[in-house]
């Protein structure tokens, strides 16, 4: 058991931070969830790009260092520490990416992941739909076999980033009589500039365009856009969910420079008596998620598969998230109603709040514990 | 990097659960808090034939020298298994004594407690008022801030049936609570004394930790083995969502404790002991209210072994250093203990 970083570890942190040093933005960007934000938020992927830095634990060959996922969380550390902006990539880096890692085809891999690397191609994850959310496997929209690939139509909903972004990844039923809802899937990428796709925004809580409605009308699909088998589409994007929930969706670098910042602006604010126990609680939740990182971590470079585990990071974050965000308005008082004030504590709070609600309800992420680490007998689903 | 027990820490965990569980360990510290010492202290001996209460003593007094992280690993299953007994102390002192300014004391004490022969018990600024199991220990340590720290003792024998009329209940039956003892002798003064205090009750705070984690390990085990036996409605309560809903909250709050406990014994950082106090004991005493409504009627009653970790876990949460104390340790300083980016550099706020 041990904690300590190798020298050539320790040489990459100090590397990593001289760069973000001379290159992360003085001031805050425009949201990204904002036409304005997206496109200054994808000129600094680029120039993350440029370096070497927007993918640092891809190969070398996509524009990644290949540096091992202890790196990945070095880096993070030193990314938030830094007031970086956040990362407009994030559905495809975390999420598409991964999967191509495990079920894409060599093709698809050089084709899709250089350009996502460098931002010119910002991905959504439509995988929700009008009546398909918790019950994902419920979904209804088509894929119909085509010359040379799909026609794909139905309606796709909650998709991040999908206003602004180019294309996008998804669940289609591809034959409708299978036995069982999850049986006959298959994952497709497709362009959201597409002839037959329409995307509605749709305001989010504080009313920014954050997601969209996606309507399909037989958009045409080539088979080299289907990743892994056709019909085995579930097995492909359960892969996907591991990563979302596991490992790499939230950093643990995030929290911990959220943490600090909290701490900083208690000490700042006289040291409030009536929050000090919460921020305590923030620092110690901060450091629980990076150790319990690091363990989780070790366990995957040691072979073991990340498993039902990531469901407790996913409750834990999600939760921490909230809680460390209510501290700060709480603490900010007067000024904790503020959206646009100085330290985006207001912003942060809104984002906050969906996080126990996306990838995989926190009711949800519990039945998972309570069935696959607890052993617990099934309930009605 | 690794953050992960090795195989022979793993083996080393195995083996003090094999040897608790073949002890019958639930008789024991009923027979504890009876005032019937006899078995736990045969219990102690076979503890320390393990080496547990070596593992803050230096080689040079018969000890393994200062191993946080096997202590851990070792009061992890004391807390699963609730010991009773004055465990967390005994390691104390052990440390306390290690401490710079103290080898003849070192020289006279700490064999005893390395081998299991002497139990004692410490009384330390940042602790309670009370030393626990004064009426058994062999020697009672005390340190006050008297003259710059002073560091008294009281041996054993004396006025044993004076001291059992003194004990006080605690909530934790097998916790057998007494005012530090009047007269002895001070053994030692000064700023070594400050300090040495100062390292004990990181040591003392870490084993509560560890010991608090073990306590709502086994109040989820058992809880959940029950709630699958247990039928209502025609069906196993665990199957009810709200039932396993709260299991899993207890489960989240457990394993994000053990990386706080195991992270602290790496870095020994007396901000890191506190963070890992406050999550184990939180998860614990929160493990403690789920096990004991989810148990129903029956896991209110002091006959059903559930009571035995029921009540520790709330004893734990304020033994040591109070929630709220040691989040004030945690902010102390001023800030957060540790940056992510300079690990181990205890950055602080000023
Ligand atoms: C900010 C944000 C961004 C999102 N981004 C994306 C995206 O990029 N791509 C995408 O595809 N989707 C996205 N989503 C959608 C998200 O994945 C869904 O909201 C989620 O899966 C839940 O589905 P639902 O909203 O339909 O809620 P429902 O499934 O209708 O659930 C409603 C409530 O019932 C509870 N519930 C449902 N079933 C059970 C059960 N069996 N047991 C107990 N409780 C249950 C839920 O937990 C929830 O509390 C996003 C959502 C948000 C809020």
């Amino acid at each position: 058991m041990d904690l300590t970083y190798s020298p050539a570890d320790q040489a990459f942190r100090a590397e990593a931070r001289a760069w973000l040093d001379a290159h992360v933005p003085a001031g805050p960007l425009p949201s990204l969830e904002t036409e304005e934000g997206f496109a200054v938020h994808r000129a600094w992927e680029a120039e993350l790009a440029a370096d070497g830095w927007s993918v640092v634990s891809w190969p070398v060959a996509y524009g990644g260092r290949d540096c091992g996922l202890t790196r990945w969380l070095v880096f993070e550390e030193e990314y938030w520490a830094a007031g970086a902006p956040g990362r407009v990539g994030q559905n495809g880096v975390s999420l598409l990416a991964p999967t191509l890692f495990d079920h894409g085809t060599e093709e698809q891999r050089a084709r899709v992941l250089p350009p996502m690397a460098r931002g010119e191609v910002v991905w959504a994850q439509a995988w929700s739909e009008p009546e398909a959310g918790s019950d994902l496997a419920s979904l209804r929209s088509r894929a119909v076999r085509t010359d040379g690939g799909w026609l794909l139509s139905g309606q796709k909903t909650w998709s991040s980033r999908a206003a602004f972004a180019d294309r996008a990844f998804g669940l289609f039923r591809s034959e409708p009589d299978m036995p069982k809802p999850h049986q006959g899937l298959t994952y497709l990428m497709f362009d959201l500039r597409a002839q037959g796709v329409t995307v509605r925004p749709i305001g989010r809580l504080d009313g920014k365009p954050a997601f969209a409605e996606l309507f399909l009308d037989e958009v045409f699909v080539p088979d080299e856009d289907v990743i892994g088998e056709p019909g085995q589409g579930w097995r492909v994007a359960m892969s996907t969910a591991g990563n979302e929930r596991g490992l790499t969706l939230r950093s643990p670098g995030r929290f911990l420079a959220s943490a600090q910042r909290l701490a900083a602006l208690w000490h700042e604010r006289g040291r409030d008596p009536y929050t000090r126990d919460r921020v305590a609680d923030a620092v110690i939740g901060a450091r629980a998620y990076q150790l319990f990182t690091y363990a989780a971590a070790s366990r995957f470079l040691d072979g073991e598969p990340l498993g039902p585990e990531s469901s407790l990071n996913k409750v834990f974050w999600s939760e921490y998230d909230i809680a460390l965000h209510e501290t700060a308005l709480d603490l900010l008082g007067g000024e904790g109603e503020l959206t646009d004030a100085e330290g985006g504590w207001g912003e942060g709070y809104v984002f906050s709040l969906a996080g126990p609600i996306y990838a995989g309800t926190n009711e949800i992420q519990r039945d998972i514990i309570a069935e696959r680490l607890l052993g617990l007998p099934r309930g009605r689903r | 990097m690794r953050f992960l027990l090795d195989d022979e820490q793993t083996a080393f965990a195995r083996s003090l659960d094999a040897l608790l569980t073949a002890a019958d360990t639930p008789a024991v510290v009923r027979a504890w808090g009876a005032g019937d010492h006899a078995a736990g202290r045969a219990l102690w001996s076979r503890i320390a034939e393990l080496g547990v209460f070596a593992l803050a003593v230096p080689e040079a007094y018969e000890g393994v020298g200062a191993r946080p992280v096997e202590l851990a690993v070792a009061f992890v299953e004391l807390g699963r298994h609730g010991v009773p007994g004055p465990v967390v102390e005994t390691v104390a002192a052990g440390a306390l004594l290690s401490g710079p300014g103290f080898a003849h004391l070192a020289k006279r004490f700490l064999p005893g407690v390395a081998s299991g022969e002497t139990v004692v018990t410490v009384a330390l600024p940042g602790g309670g008022p009370y030393v626990l199991d004064g009426d058994v220990a062999d020697v009672e340590l005390s340190v006050c801030r008297d003259g710059g720290g002073e560091l008294w003792v009281v041996q054993g024998g004396g006025d044993r049936a004076g001291l059992r009329s003194r004990v006080r209940r605690s909530l934790d039956p097998a916790r057998r609570l007494v005012l530090p003892r009047p007269g002895g002798q001070v053994l030692a003064a000064g700023p070594q004394v400050v300090a040495g205090a100062a390292d004990a009750l990181c040591w003392a705070r870490l084993a509560t930790a560890a010991q608090a984690l073990g306590v709502g390990l086994t109040l989820l085990d058992r809880t959940v083995a029950y709630v699958k036996q247990r039928s209502q409605f025609g069906v196993p309560v665990g199957s009810f969502q709200a039932v396993r809903h709260r299991l899993a909250d207890a489960k989240i709050a457990l394993e994000f404790a053990r990386p706080l406990v195991f992270g602290a014994a790496l870095t020994m950082d007396p901000a890191d002991v506190a963070a890992a106090k406050v999550a184990a004991c939180e998860a614990a005493y929160t493990t403690a209210r789920t096990a004991l409504q989810l148990h129903g009627a029956i896991g209110y009653t002091a006959e059903y072994d559930l009571s035995l970790w029921l009540t520790k876990a709330r004893a734990l949460r304020s033994a040591w250093g109070s929630p709220g104390e040691c989040r004030g340790v945690v902010l102390g300083g001023g800030g957060i203990a540790h940056s992510g980016a300079d690990f181990g550099a205890g950055d602080k706020f000023g």
